[in-house]
C-alpha cells in the first residue's frame, strides 16, 4: 500500500471518529438521571472515548486491509457453501434434527432449564414456520403476526376458562378464530403493495393489543387471564393428587410423581405441533395453491394475466399462516397458564419476522437455525437483555446488507419450466 | 362550542408536531421509495438531545429565547448526524436490492436505536419542568374557558417558519431542484452531473433535523419522554404522510394536521383509551380507499 493511501485512510478514520463523537457524545456521554426533583446529568466521557476509539480503529483497520471486500467474499463463500451442503443433505439433516429433538428430554444433561428453553425455541420455530407461509412463500411482509398469536392465546384461554372444554377441543377452535381474524384483516388490505401492507399489518397488531388492554369485561385488561387449565394426557391430568373419580398420569402408568412429566409432555406437544406445521407447508408447496403463492411472490402482474386471483390466493396464505399462529398461541396459553397483553407486543412480531428473514425466506431449515441462534444463544445472555436487543437489531441490518436473502436463501421456485437450468 | 375550539387548538398543535415528522417520511419515500422505519426513533433521539441540552442550559441561567434557539440548533445538528449515519450504514448498501430488504434493515435499525437509547439513558421516563408557562384565555364569561398557551403559539409559529424556509429550499434553490430531479429519475439525474448520493444524504439530514425540532416540541409540550416515544409518534406521522399523499410535501403537513385533529377530537369526544386505535384505523381506511392520499400522485405499476 502506498503512503498516500495510508494518509487518506487515516484521515477517513479521523472523520469517522468525529462523527462517532457527535453520535455518542450527547446520548451516551451525558446520562440523565432523576435525583429528587428534576433531572441531573452524570457525564460518562470514558465510555464515549472508548466507543469513539473503537470506531476510529475499526474504520482504520477496514481501510488498511480493504478487508471489506475480501472478508465479505470469504463470508459469502462460506455461507453459500454452507447452504449448498444443507441443501444437498437436507433430508439427512432433517432426520438427524428430528431424532435429536425426540430423544432430547432423556439426554443425561437435560434439566428443567434446558427443557424450558427448548420449549421456547420450538414455539418460535413453529411461529417462524407459520409466518414463513406468509412471508417466505407468498412474499407478503406481515409485521403484525403476533396479533394472530394473541387471538389464538386469548380465544383458547377464554373458551377453556368459560366452558371448561379440554385442550384438544379448544386448540382447533383457537386456530379457527385466528384464521378468521386473518381473513378479516386480509380481505381489505391484501390489495396493498408490499411495504404498505407491512405497515397496515403492524397497525392491526397494535389495534388488537390496545383492545386487549382496554376491553376489561372480556379480557380483564392489563391484568390478563389467570388459571388457564393445563393440558391433560388424553384425559389424564398431571396432578400429584387427582380429584375424586380421576386418575392422574403418574398413577395410571405407575410412575413416581414428578413435575417433569408435564414439561416433557408439553415439549412433545409443541414438537408435534411444529412438525405438523412443517409437514403441512412442505406438502402445500406442491399443491396448486402453494405454486400460486410462489408465483405471486415472484411476479404478481404475470400471475394476474395467467388467471390467478391474487386476492384469494393471498388470503389463503394469510389465513393459514394465522391459523398456525393461533395454534402456537393456544399452546403458549396452556403452558403459561397465564396470559396478558404484555406478551404480545410489536417486538414479538419483529422477532418472528427476524427469524424468518435471517433464516432465509422460504427456507424451513433456516427458520430452525435462526430460532436456535436467536433464542437459544441469546437466552444465555439473559442478564444483558438490552444489549441483546441491540445485537439483534444489528444482526438484522448486517444480514440485509451482506446477505439480503438470508443465511439459507431458498427462493428458488419449487418447479421450473424445462427442468432446472443450472 | 368552546370545548370544540379548545380541542381544535390542541389538535393543531399536535398536528404541527406530526407534520414535521411526516415530512421526513415523505421526502425519503419520494426520493428512494422506501419507508424509513427508523425515522420515529430519529425523532426520539432528537427529543433526548433537546432534553439534555435544556438541562445543561437551564443551569447557566441564560435568557429563555436564547436557550430555545441554541437548543433548537444543537438538536438539529446532532440528530442530523444520526440520520446521516443511519442512511450510510443501513440503507445505502441496499439500493437496488429487493423491495423488502430496506424495510427490514430499517426495522433492525429502529430496534437498535431504541435499545441503544435505553441502555445509554436508562429505561425510566424523563420528566422536565415546563419552561414556557402561561397563555391567553378566551371566552372568559362562558362556562368553559378556552386557553391558548404561549407554548402552543410558539410551536405553531415555529412550524410555520420552518415550513417557509423548507418550501423555499425545495422550490427555489439548486439543492431543491436536484432533489426533485432525483425523485423523478435517479439515473438521468446522475448523468446530468448531479451527485445523487450526496442529494440523498442531504434529504436524510433535512428530514432528521425537522424530526428533531418535532422532538424538541414534544419535550416542551408533554414534559415527559422515554426511549419508546418514537414508535407511536413514528406510526402516526407515517399515517399523516400517507393521508396527505406520500411523496407530497404540503400533503405531509396537511396530513399531520388532520391526524392531530382526529386524535384530539377522538380523545375529546369518544374515548381516550382508544385514541391510538383511531390513528391506526385511519391509516388502514386511508390505505384501502385512497392509497394515493389527498395530494399524492397516482402510482402507476410498471412491468
Amino acid at each position: 500500500m502506498e503512503k498516500k493511501d495510508i494518509i487518506q485512510s487515516f484521515k477517513d478514520s479521523l472523520f469517522t471518529g468525529f462523527i462517532a463523537l457527535a453520535l455518542f457524545g450527547p446520548i451516551v456521554g451525558l446520562r440523565t438521571a432523576s435525583k429528587g426533583e428534576g433531572l441531573f446529568i452524570t457525564p460518562q466521557w470514558g465510555v464515549v472515548f472508548l466507543l469513539v476509539g473503537l470506531c476510529i480503529l475499526g474504520r482504520f483497520l477496514i481501510n488498511l486491509n480493504s478487508a471489506r471486500t475480501t472478508e465479505f467474499t470469504i463470508f459469502s463463500k462460506l455461507a453459500s457453501k454452507f447452504s449448498a451442503i444443507t441443501e444437498d443433505k437436507a433430508k439427512h439433516f432433517a432426520i438427524t434434527a428430528i431424532l435429536f429433538a425426540v430423544v432430547f428430554p432423556f439426554l443425561p444433561f437435560t434439566d428443567r432449564y434446558f427443557m424450558d428453553v427448548a420449549i421456547m425455541i420450538l414455539t418460535y420455530i413453529m411461529l417462524g414456520w407459520g409466518l414463513n407461509i406468509v412471508v417466505g412463500l407468498a412474499g407478503l411482509l406481515d409485521l403484525g403476526y403476533v396479533a394472530f398469536y394473541a387471538v389464538g392465546a386469548y380465544s383458547y384461554a377464554l373458551i377453556a376458562t368459560t366452558f371448561g372444554w379440554s385442550f384438544w377441543i379448544c386448540l382447533p377452535l383457537a386456530g379457527l378464530f385466528a384464521a378468521f381474524f386473518g381473513i378479516l384483516l386480509g380481505f381489505p388490505v391484501l390489495r396493498l403493495r408490499g411495504d404498505y401492507l407491512a405497515i397496515v399489518t403492524l397497525g392491526f397488531g397494535e389495534i388488537i393489543r390496545i383492545i386487549l388492554i382496554n376491553w376489561y369485561e372480556v379480557t380483564n385488561g392489563p391484568d390478563g387471564i389467570t388459571g388457564i387449565p393445563r393440558p391433560s394426557f388424553f384425559g389424564l391430568p398431571f396432578k400429584r393428587s387427582p380429584d375424586e373419580g380421576e386418575t392422574s398420569f403418574h398413577l395410571f402408568f405407575n410412575l413416581e410423581y414428578s413435575t417433569m412429566h408435564r414439561i416433557i409432555f408439553l415439549y412433545y406437544l409443541i414438537l408435534v405441533l411444529a412438525l405438523i406445521t412443517n409437514y403441512f407447508t412442505l406438502k402445500i408447496r406442491k399443491l396448486p395453491v402453494g405454486r400460486a403463492w410462489e408465483a405471486l411472490r415472484e411476479d404478481e402482474i404475470a400471475c394476474k394475466s395467467l388467471g390467478v386471483n391474487p386476492t384469494n390466493t393471498k388470503l389463503t396464505a394469510f389465513a393459514i399462516g394465522a391459523m398456525f399462529g393461533g395454534f402456537a398461541g393456544s399452546f403458549f396459553a396452556t403452558r403459561q397458564a397465564f396470559i396478558s397483553p404484555e406478551s404480545f407486543t410489536f417486538i414479538e412480531s419483529a422477532i418472528i419476522v427476524a427469524i424468518v428473514v435471517l433464516g432465509g425466506m422460504g427456507s424451513q431449515t433456516g427458520v430452525v437455525l435462526a430460532s436456535i441462534f436467536l433464542i437459544g444463544i441469546t437466552e444465555m445472555f439473559r442478564d444483558l437483555e438490552q444489549y441483546r436487543m441491540i445485537a439483534f437489531g444489528g444482526a438484522m441490518v448486517l444480514i440485509m446488507v451482506f446477505k439480503p436473502k438470508g443465511i439459507l436463501a431458498n427462493r428458488k421456485p419449487t418447479i421450473l419450466m424445462h427442468g432446472d437450468k443450472k | 362550542m368552546e370545548y370544540f375550539i379548545q380541542q381544535l387548538v390542541n389538535g393543531i398543535t399536535l398536528g404541527s408536531i406530526y407534520g414535521l415528522i411526516a415530512i421526513g417520511y415523505t421526502m425519503v419515500y419520494g426520493i428512494i421509495g422506501m419507508i424509513n422505519f427508523a425515522h420515529g426513533d430519529i425523532f426520539m433521539i432528537g427529543a433526548f438531545v433537546a432534553l439534555i441540552s435544556f438541562i445543561i442550559f437551564g443551569l447557566t441561567g441564560v435568557a429563555l429565547p436564547i436557550i430555545l434557539l441554541l437548543v433548537l440548533l444543537i438538536a438539529m445538528l446532532f440528530t442530523a448526524c444520526y440520520g446521516w449515519t443511519v442512511e450510510k450504514l443501513a440503507y445505502k448498501p441496499l439500493r437496488g436490492s429487493f423491495r423488502l430488504a430496506p424495510l427490514i434493515s430499517a426495522l433492525g435499525m429502529s430496534i437498535v436505536l431504541q435499545n441503544y437509547v435505553q441502555v445509554a439513558q436508562g429505561a425510566r421516563v424523563k420528566p422536565m419542568q415546563p419552561l414556557i408557562s402561561g397563555g391567553l384565555e378566551f371566552f372568559k364569561n362562558s362556562e368553559f374557558i378556552v386557553t391558548v398557551s404561549y407554548l402552543q403559539i410558539f410551536i405553531v409559529i415555529l412550524t410555520i417558519i420552518l415550513m417557509g424556509i423548507f418550501t423555499y429550499l425545495i422550490t427555489k434553490t439548486d439543492l431543491g431542484r436536484a432533489q426533485r430531479a432525483c425523485e423523478q429519475d435517479r439515473t438521468m439525474t446522475a448523468l446530468l452531473g448531479i451527485n445523487v448520493d450526496r442529494t440523498i444524504s442531504i434529504t436524510f439530514i433535512i428530514g432528521s433535523s425537522l424530526a428533531s425540532v418535532a422532538g424538541m416540541m414534544f419535550v416542551l409540550y408533554y414534559g415527559v419522554i422515554d426511549f419508546y416515544i418514537g414508535f407511536l409518534a413514528g406510526i402516526k406521522a407515517f399515517t399523516a404522510a400517507v393521508l396527505g399523499g406520500i411523496g407530497s410535501l404540503p400533503g405531509a403537513m396537511l396530513g399531520g394536521l388532520l391526524i392531530g385533529l382526529i386524535e384530539t377530537m377522538w380523545s375529546g369526544y369518544v374515548s381516550i383509551e382508544y385514541k391510538d386505535v383511531a390513528a391506526f384505523s385511519v391509516l388502514i381506511i386511508v390505505l384501502i380507499f385512497f392509497p394515493t392520499g389527498f395530494l399524492g400522485k397516482p402510482d402507476i405499476e410498471k412491468v
